[in-house]
């Protein structure tokens, strides 16, 4: 009987070595270790021993039996194992094909240098204010001390509707409606579609847009238009920008200034894109003049301020190195998606 | 304003270089647009007598010329046809060089050898302006004398730099070469040498001459006349010539080139009238006729209205104020006596009528910005002193000056520390006076306030921010300290529409859409382009009156043309698919004729063509948005009919009750009308109105504990149902414990009768309190499927 047990252990350890498949794994328990498996058999046997073997032989199969579940469950590890390790294998694959495609568009480059701007201007306390665009010429020139026959009409060539409504031609006429409808302090800015008679080429267009800005409180100086705005150019182009404020004229403000900022392609030096001047004009500003204040129902002793306004289109084309500002409004994909 | 160095500095002492004065001069207002240097690229062109000519040995066409440059005697082939003996020309000597690079060197020509070459007035690019004559064909000739050898740029007057200033509009005193003379002095803190004015004692008495009658002042606040009898018209001399032509001002002759000169010296504009062509030797100041009609110096008949002032004779207008001079009292080279005129007018007057006429001048461009009345009497006073010094006419004794402008010093008091408090300086009253004495106000401090008077052609200063202007552009803008805001804190903030409008674009662009900006004027005539035939169903429309041009001339009240162009654009660059959104400004007018201003209306439009695009998909997109936007759950897509749609794939968007937009493809007629062959899917919402209805608030609901129970409905209904009635119907039938229903097969074929398809529906059931037990479900959803064949007649398949 010993010999017998001892001959299966040999014989269960030979069929163990040879298998290789997981699910034999089961048909070997049950040939060994069933119920009516080889050990098993043996055992029912035991009857027929003398009673002093009884126990050794009883000894003996449990150790076989142990020794038998443990090598399936070893050589279960070592199948799965493999079996796994046979799957990565199998389940490799070219891992520089391309990815599968997600559909995602882009903002427009407008949209996205104005997000800049309004972050900004957001950050330093301003509020953003919209206006019409079909405007009347009250708001877009009379009360910006623009009458009728200035010759400051000129330079802006006017869509008009009728005697009294027009397309707005900057975004100014704004500062009189928040002035009109809030007291100050007044921290805003407006950007906005504007529309100027100008015939299209790769620097004008008679549709673009503006960032208008306008502070209003008391003891606002021109120290202060320069500060912010010197800030904005900071934040805008980098912090290396530096700024140049030149006298010029606005109706609407008093003293007026035009702002330079240091070419970002050449950090001033002078290149073909600031035509070797070192410096890029980029938007108007001044002292908000008295006589606007007082359109606004402002006393203009008591209360000062500034206004700024640039050309959103330009500063994108800027920013970007777009050099045809027809390039904005084709909407060619191929371009929209460069953003 | 084309200013001659060398003319300018007559005025005032410059001794930095023209780049230095620009930039100064740019720093202190006013801006230098450019620096012109008609002579750059000239070298070694020397003035030359051609002494003899003799035909080419060897061609017909050329002749061989002996040239007198002064150092030397040259030989120089031409084949010019106007080469004569004894004429003084331009001679390009070896090694010159000509504008554009040119390079002229000793050459052989058949067989004779050219030192060099005589030049044309193109050759030097020059114009009829620069030299009179300089534009015929052939060599220049020059009409004076030189001496020979002599640079031609210097003969010439193209060694001169020429500034090109941006004078801004509230500044016609710098349309002068005197008035930047000023800035010049104040910027270099240099020496401003004014105009000595003197005129001789002329023969007789103006008045016996001429008479001049004002009619209407309000219009013509001062008329100065002057007589010059015996005038001998004839070319200006050279010097003359050559600062007009640098100033851009074509001579014409000595009389004419006089009232130029002066008023680019001094900024006031002239006029000179044939005095022998004025009926009654009157000048009288008008307002014109209605229709009557003027030919003016360009030869062009004007036809004039009640607006506009003319100057007239007793018996017709003569010449157009302040605009351009008469064609019937041009000074020609018969005029024997002349009238000078040196008004001042009303600008809005000048520039209404140059404007209606569309004639500007150089003269209109400098009343209608207002000038000094002063200048008027002193300006023609330095014109006969030109006139006398050039011996070109006998000068009549007298000046004519009908004069109701106020000539009255004009007096500022200005409170110095409000002058700090706008431009953040701390500067002292005798600091401040000091700036404003150089730009020559007359200044007197008195305690906190500064009196100032005004010079006389400063007609732009009015008050205390002026002066601030001047004190700060001469102190220095950029020595004004940079400060931050001191005050009220405020908070930097978006309101909730700007907000959502920039989490939308977001969103859309999540969807895979590109954010396009459109114009927002287009052609009347797009209606009919996306298929709005009957006139009843064309909206009003807000009309611009003088548009670029008919296809840009009204606002649009639609963007589905704008969405229609961009995708046909993107089409036609072979673009194989095209997905783009716009949030853009429809325009629609509450009444025609235009009393009020329009509502402007935003609309989110999108757009898209391209594999796998068609309405569910776009649809796709929109249910996002409104999910987005907290409204998928009452969104309702009705079929609809719209004249630029599938009238078979279309829907109108309802929230609610509000009719929020429309969706579809296209009409395939109007997609060809596009040139788009493929199918096209458009939608068109009012923003503003899905931003009014928005519910982003979000609030928080309990996780589900308890587990769901699912359940299929394959039902077979009449084809003509709609998914959606029998979605509505199954989440009214469903109630509370019906947590989603999603249709997951739809199923036209042989396995059903004609006429009819299977839709498939996966039910999901929870209760949020406890387990549902099978039978609940059972119960409810075999309740579902009796209501659904009582309502629809739906079976189950």
């Amino acid at each position: 009987m010993r010999t017998k047990l001892e001959q299966i252990r040999k014989e269960a350890q030979d069929a163990l070595e040879k298998l290789n498949v997981l699910n034999e794994l089961d048909s070997f328990r049950i040939e060994f270790l069933g119920k009516k498996g080889k050990l098993t058999q043996i055992l029912r046997g035991m009857g027929s021993l003398p009673p002093e073997e009884r126990p050794k032989i009883g000894q003996l199969a449990n150790e076989i039996r142990a020794y038998l579940e443990q090598e399936i469950e070893r050589k279960t590890r070592q199948l799965e194992e493999a079996a796994l390790n046979q799957r990565l294998k199998d389940e490799a694959i070219d891992v520089t094909m391309p990815g599968k495609r997600y559909y995602r568009g882009k903002l427009h480059p407008l949209s996205i240098v104005l997000n800049e701007i309004k972050d900004i201007f957001l950050g330093l306390g301003f509020e953003i204010a919209e206006g019409p665009e079909v405007e009347l010429d009250y708001y877009n020139f009379e009360a910006l001390n623009i009458p009728k026959n200035h010759p400051a009409r000129d330079t802006q060539d006017t869509f008009y509707i009728t005697e009294n409504i027009l397309l707005r031609t900057h975004t100014s006429p704004t500062q009189i409606r928040v002035m009109e409808r809030q007291k100050p302090p007044i921290k805003i800015i407006v950007p906005g579609r504007v529309y100027r008679s100008d015939e299209v080429d790769a620097t004008h267009s008679p549709i673009f847009h503006q960032v208008e800005g306008l502070v209003i409180d008391r003891n606002i100086t021109m120290g202060d238009l320069k500060g912010t705005l010197d800030v904005f150019a900071k934040e805008m182009f980098g912090p290396r920008t530096r700024t140049q404020f030149r006298p010029h004229y606005f109706p609407f403000t008093e003293p007026s200034a035009e702002m330079d900022v240091s070419c970002a392609s050449c950090d001033g030096v002078g290149c073909r894109v600031c035509s070797y001047t070192g410096w890029i004009e980029i938007l108007g500003a001044g002292m908000v003049h008295p006589k606007v204040l007082m359109y606004g129902g402002i006393d203009p002793n008591e209360y000062s301020g500034f206004a700024f306004g640039m050309g959103l289109d330009r500063i994108t084309n800027l920013k970007y190195g777009i050099d045809d500002i027809r390039l904005l409004f084709e909407n060619d994909i191929r371009f929209l998606e460069q953003f | 304003m084309l200013v001659p160095l060398k003319w300018l500095k007559e005025y005032v002492k410059i001794d930095v270089s023209a780049e230095e004065l620009a930039r100064r001069m740019t720093m202190t207002g006013t801006k230098v647009e450019g620096i012109h240097r008609k002579g750059e690229g000239i070298s070694n062109v020397v003035v030359g007598r051609i002494l003899s000519i003799q035909p080419h040995p060897n061609a017909d066409k050329l002749v061989v010329c002996t040239v007198d440059v002064g150092t030397e005697q040259c030989t120089l082939v031409t084949g010019a046809p106007n080469v004569e003996k004894d004429q003084l020309v331009a001679v390009a000597l070896d090694g010159a060089t000509l504008p554009g690079g040119h390079r002229i060197n000793r050459s052989t020509i058949r067989g004779v050898e050219s030192c060099g070459m005589l030049c044309s007035g193109e050759e030097l690019e020059l114009t009829d302006e620069d030299y009179p004559g300089a534009e015929e064909y052939g060599i220049l000739v020059l009409k004076e004398e030189y001496p020979l050898g002599m640079d031609i740029r210097e003969a010439l007057g193209l060694d001169d730099e020429v500034i090109e200033f941006e004078i801004t509009s509230n500044r016609p005193d710098c349309l002068s070469i005197i008035g930047i003379a000023r800035e010049v002095a104040v910027t270099l803190n240099s020496n401003f040498k004014p105009l000595n004015i003197e005129v001789k004692s002329g023969v007789g008495d103006v008045n016996t001459e001429a008479t001049v009658k004002v009619d209407a002042p309000d219009l013509c606040p001062r008329y100065c006349a002057r007589v010059v009898k015996d005038v001998r018209i004839g070319p200006s001399p050279r010097w003359m010539q050559q600062r007009l032509a640098a100033a851009g001002v074509r001579p014409i002759n000595n009389i004419v080139d006089i009232t130029n000169y002066v008023m680019l010296e001094m900024g006031q504009p002239m006029h000179a009238f044939d005095l022998d062509k004025l009926a009654g030797k009157t000048v009288v100041v008008r307002r014109a006729y209605k229709g009557e009609k003027l030919i003016t110096l360009d030869d062009k008949e004007r036809l004039l209205n009640d607006s506009m002032l003319v100057i007239a004779d007793v018996e017709k207008a003569i010449g157009l104020a302040g605009v351009m001079g008469g064609a019937n009292t041009e000074i020609s080279s018969e005029t024997r006596n002349v009238l000078l005129e040196s008004a001042n007018f009303d600008r809005g007057c000048i520039r209404l009528t140059a404007k209606a006429l569309g004639l500007r001048s150089e003269s209109s461009s400098r009343f209608e910005k207002g000038l000094d009345p002063h200048n008027a009497r002193e300006a023609i006073d330095r014109a006969v002193q030109l006139i006398q010094e050039l011996e070109a006419g006998t000068v009549v004794e007298g000046v004519i000056d009908v004069c109701s402008a106020s000539l009255d010093d004009r007096v500022l008091d200005i409170p110095y520390k409000r002058v700090n408090e706008l431009l953040g300086l701390n500067l002292s009253p005798e600091e401040m006076a000091d700036i404003l004495k150089k730009l020559e106000f007359k200044v007197e401090v008195r305690g906190d306030v500064l009196r100032l008077v005004v010079p006389a052609f400063r007609q732009d200063v009015e008050g205390v921010a002026d002066i601030a202007e001047e004190v700060a552009r001469i102190y220095g803008y950029d020595k004004i300290p940079m400060t931050l805001m001191e005050g009220t804190v405020s908070r930097g903030r978006k309101t909730r529409r700007q907000k959502l409008t920039d989490m939308v674009k977001e969103v859309l662009v999540g969807t895979g859409l590109y954010e396009a900006v459109t114009y927002s004027f287009t052609s009347p005539r797009v209606y009919e382009t996306i298929g709005i035939t009957d006139p009843q169903d064309i909206p009003m429309t807000v009309k611009i009156a003088n548009p670029l041009g008919e296809d840009q001339s009204i606002m649009r009240t639609t963007l589905i043309p704008s969405i229609l162009e961009v995708l046909s654009r993107n089409r036609n660059r072979g673009l194989q698919e095209c997905r783009i959104f716009e949030i853009g400004t429809a325009f629609l007018p509450k009444a025609l004729p235009l009393k009020e201003l329009p509502n402007e209306i935003r609309t989110l439009t999108i757009g898209e063509y391209g594999p796998g695009m068609d309405y569910y998909d776009l649809k796709g997109k929109i249910e996002t948005l409104l999910k987005f936007l907290g409204l998928l759950a009452e969104a309702e897509f009705m079929p609809h009919v719209h004249p630029a749609f599938h009238p078979g794939r279309t829907a109108l968007l309802k929230i609610g009750n509000v009719e929020a937009g429309v969706m579809g493809e296209i009409h395939p007629r109007i997609a060809q009308n596009y040139q788009l062959e493929e199918r096209v899917i458009v939608a068109e919402l009012d923003f503003d109105k899905l931003l009014d209805l928005a519910k982003e608030q979000r609030r928080y609901k309990p996780l589900p504990k308890y587990p769901a129970v699912t359940r299929d409905l394959a039902l077979v209904v009449q084809r003509d149902i709609l998914a959606g009635q029998v979605e509505k119907c199954i989440r009214k039938l469903g109630g509370e414990l019906l947590e989603e229903v999603e249709l997951f097969d739809v199923y036209v074929g042989s396995q059903i009768p004609e006429g009819y398809k299977s839709l498939a529906y996966t039910l999901t059931y929870r209760a949020a309190d406890r387990t549902l037990t099978d039978e609940e479900v059972n119960l409810l959803h075999g309740s579902i499927v009796k209501g659904l064949e009582e309502a629809l007649g739906a079976k189950l398949r």
